[in-house]
């Protein structure tokens, strides 16, 4: 078999084994309840998983292709950190996140304050449905953003020449030359905001306003950590993988990607930038998504600005917690960066196309594999060895490296899709095959998105509880187990420092790893 | 053999501190109990000059990870001391068979309840209570009645994800009985929302999203002892309030068994249980006397403390968050 699909097969495999052996393990560590595994209750949770995920994802989407469209239109001063800055929510751990927007969107938010003042009618309850949307485009709409201007890069240069020459209207440019391009990755990116929101029960439970707003993430916690009835945990956990498998084939069937040509031509500036409506529009977009952005950060800001700043920042016990923070996530990013290429590649290059749809459906659904029953299972498997240092360590590496790997599968998959063609002749012509292919071909190509897919990683990977709140160890402080227990102390205004400091490490991390590795140059 | 003299002395000093190594217990916690706010440290510091020996803190996410943990772990457990089981996971963890008697008599004259069982020992206490901000709030509720049937909105944690959220689940039961579904009704439109864990329902009640938070009624004590403020006050309830008891036991399968019975001793003494009030913002189970924080003393409920069988809870959590979940679900 040729080398790129032998590499994605192989992190598929090794991936399903993990999970598999996981789950295996789980089930087997306690025997059955005798409790039945679904009931009405089950049925009324799953189907409101997957609409408040559906919702999210099509608002998600839809304003992240707005906001795209107009960051692609323009170029600004800034416009390199207001991308950086897009990065940063979903770095957030989620219950800072969650305090951040209620201190905006809430009962005496910023809003609330701002309408007060001029007499106007108060917003309605952030708590609800709507209360969700809101996180969920906070979290999510940046992602899209990113993902999609990425799409935007791939547009052939002759596509803008020709789109100039006929004198094409915004909207028709839209239509003829921007959709076909980005239908390529509207699926890749829907796919990863839906599995994000169907487990993302913190944000739910708490912006729900109530058990009526309860996902299957929340059933699993129940059944694995209250009811110790690990068989229904997985059964469940199974449950929600299946959900998220029909979501990601549906959205890959109702958008299917078109082979765009080779670009031969310099780049060529596209003919519906000027005009000032346009600009005026693209510009209050671009603020309106800043503003959703970074509220809720700054929201966090002001709230660390009341804590003894510079005493929390003396402590060394911070710094160490950050230095962990910054290896897990160095790790766990690179983890991920490697098996999400493999995944990529063995997905683009396999001969059988649904070869290639199944290997890249497994980089993707470890999304969706709950991290609770994932952590179990793991730590079922890990039993003997459990409370050596680095095993605690390297299962945390692990895990995050699980959860984050689907971003990369969908920017370097993107990327890979971009000018394969051209590729894919240049290869042939040359008889290029095999590791020279990769290293000199392959790899080149999706440099940028590699650079972007290990950032996202690893900032991901360092503000990440998951693991280490189960596995426990005295000696492996993180910043978001520290922010945990500073929160559980009262300590809330330090709790925020220590969100900043996190914030601060995520955007440095970004920062340095996007340029780093994916090298110079703008999305 | 000269120039080996110096190795041989640095090898020495390696290796005389190994040969005289203490023995460790190791005990298992959950994660706000240790780390810089946490009382862990002072306790192991403490506890490690009367021992003889080294204190080795593991701390998972809570007190439900806790119980999870040792019991995929089972006999092959590390742990010698589990600390920070409340009395609502205490049938089951009992149930599973992995701990064993403790054998402490030391009186426990702080706890309101007489303490029976021979497995567990507490290490603090709390009383559920709903906190109001009194810059906002003139007069609250006098009671969980009035609560119910009043005009204050309240942020409460899900009973699912949080102790304090199974708490009140079960305080309702014990106050309304057979009427508590329909208290839960009642009380459904003035409940802003549900909280995964209690960080996030006091953090939401601090920013002004709800008048009252259920949270302990030594939650005062830090407001005035960290921050100068009275402003936060919880509000005494007539039916009584709700008791929530920390435990620990020892672990059957420890292989230093005395170690572990001498920290279980070593519970219910001064100098483990005066790092309780300001370190994890608890009452201590003995009578500290001066020691105890003026805050704290004025922490006490007059009324009764409603204090759930843990038997019962364990047979019937399910049935009653299944009824609330409808009850909140309507």
């Amino acid at each position: 078999m040729a080398l790129a699909p032998t590499l994605g097969w192989c992190a598929a495999a090794s991936v399903v084994a993990v999970v598999v052996a996981a789950l295996v393990a789980l089930v087997g560590a306690a025997p059955a309840t005798g409790a039945p595994w679904f009931d009405a209750r089950l049925v009324r949770i799953a189907a409101f998983s997957v609409w408040q995920a559906t919702l999210s994802t099509l608002l998600a989407i839809a304003l992240g292709l707005v906001v795209a469209r107009a960051m692609a239109r323009r170029r600004f001063p800034g416009r390199a950190i207001v991308l950086r800055l897009f990065g940063l929510p979903l770095v957030v751990p989620a219950v800072v996140a969650v305090l951040g927007l209620v201190a905006v969107w809430g009962r005496g938010g910023w809003i609330n304050e701002a309408l007060a003042a001029f007499g106007l009618p108060l917003l309605p309850s952030i708590y609800g449905l709507h209360g969700i949307l809101i996180a969920h485009v906070f979290f999510n709409m940046p992602l899209v953003a990113r993902l999609m201007l990425t799409a935007w890069s791939t547009i052939p240069a002759e596509n803008w020449r020709l789109a100039s020459e006929f004198g094409l209207t915004t909207h028709q440019v839209f239509r003829l030359v921007e959709w076909p391009a980005l239908r390529a990755a509207v699926p890749g990116a829907a796919a990863l905001v839906f599995l994000l929101c169907l487990t993302s029960f913190g944000v739910v439970l708490t912006l729900g306003g109530g058990p009526r707003a309860t996902i299957l993430e929340v059933a699993i916690y129940q059944a694995l950590r209250l009811d110790f009835d690990l068989e229904r945990a997985v059964v469940l956990a199974l449950a929600q993988i299946v959900l998220g498998a029909v979501f990601v084939g549906a959205s890959r069937s109702l958008c299917r990607a078109l082979p765009l040509g080779p670009s031969l031509e310099r780049p060529w500036a596209r003919p519906d930038a000027t005009g000032l409506a346009g600009r005026l529009i693209d510009g209050a977009i671009i603020v309106l998504a800043i503003a959703l952005v970074a509220s809720p950060l700054l929201a966090t800001a002001a709230r660390a600005a009341s804590a003894p700043v510079a005493a929390v920042l003396a402590e060394s016990a911070s710094w160490q917690a950050a230095a962990r923070s910054l290896a897990v996530g160095l790790a766990g990013g690179a983890l991920a960066t490697v098996l999400g290429v493999a995944v990529a590649l063995g997905a683009r290059r396999c001969r059988d196309p649904g070869a290639g749809a199944a290997i890249e459906a497994v980089g993707v659904l470890t999304l969706v594999v709950s991290p609770l029953v994932l952590g179990a299972g793991l730590f079922v498997l890990a039993l003997p060895v459990i409370n050596a240092v680095a095993i605690v360590l390297g299962l945390v590496v692990l895990v995050s490296a699980l959860m984050t790997m689907p971003y990369a599968v969908g920017l370097v998959g993107a990327g890979l899709a971009s000018r394969a063609i051209e590729r894919d002749r240049l290869c042939a012509a040359l008889g290029i095959a095999g590791w020279n292919r990769l290293r000199l071909v392959d790899l080149p190509a999706v440099r940028r998105p590699i650079g972007l897919a290990y950032a996202i990683a690893a900032s991901l990977s360092a503000g990440d509880l998951g693991a280490i709140a189960l596995f426990g160890d005295q000696d492996s402080e993180t910043l978001a187990l520290r922010l945990y227990r500073q929160l559980a102390s009262y300590r809330l205004d330090e709790a925020a420092v220590t969100a900043l400091v996190l914030m601060g490490l995520a955007f440095a991390l970004f920062f340095v790893i996007e340029r780093g590795v994916g090298g110079r140059g703008d999305a | 053999m000269r120039r080996l003299i110096p190795f041989l002395i640095v090898a020495l000093c390696l290796a005389a501190p190994a040969a005289a190594a203490p023995r460790a217990l190791t005990v298992y916690t959950y994660a706000s109990f240790v780390g810089d706010w946490g009382p862990g440290q002072a306790i192991a510091t403490a506890f490690e000059t009367t021992c003889a020996c080294t204190v080795r803190w593991i701390a998972v996410e809570d007190a439900g990870v806790l119980l999870s943990r040792l019991r995929l772990e089972g006999g092959a457990t590390e742990a010698d001391v589990i600390l920070g089981l409340d009395t609502n996971l205490m049938a089951e963890a009992e149930a599973t068979g992995l701990l064993a008697p403790h054998g402490v008599t030391a009186p426990l004259d702080a706890l309101p309840i007489p303490w029976t069982s021979p497995t567990f020992v507490p290490f603090d206490f709390g009383w559920f209570a709903f906190i109001y901000d009194a810059e906002r709030m003139a007069s609250p509720a006098g009671s969980l009645r009035d609560l119910i049937e009043g005009t204050a909105t309240v942020v409460i944690q899900d009973p699912r994800t949080s102790t304090p959220g199974l708490g009140l689940l079960l305080w309702m039961r014990q106050v309304f009985g057979d009427e508590a579904g329909a208290a839960w009704v009642r009380i459904a439109p003035r409940i802003v929302t549900v909280t995964k864990g209690w960080s996030e329902a006091y953090g939401l009640f601090l920013d002004g999203e709800a008048d009252m938070v259920l949270s302990y009624t030594t939650s005062p004590a830090y407001h005035r002892i960290a921050e100068q403020t009275e402003r936060y006050r919880w509000a005494p309830f007539a039916e009584g309030h709700a008791l929530q008891v920390e435990v620990a036991a020892m672990v059957a399968a420890t292989d230093v068994p005395d170690l572990a019975r001498a920290f279980l001793a070593f519970i219910p003494t001064r100098a483990f249980q005066t790092t309780i009030p300001t370190g994890n913002w608890m009452m201590p189970v003995i009578d500290l006397g001066t020691d105890l924080p003026a805050p704290f003393a004025e922490a006490v409920p007059v009324g009764p403390s409603l204090w759930p069988d843990p038997a019962e809870v364990a047979a019937r959590r399910k049935a009653l968050i299944d009824d609330w979940l409808d009850a909140l679900a309507r």
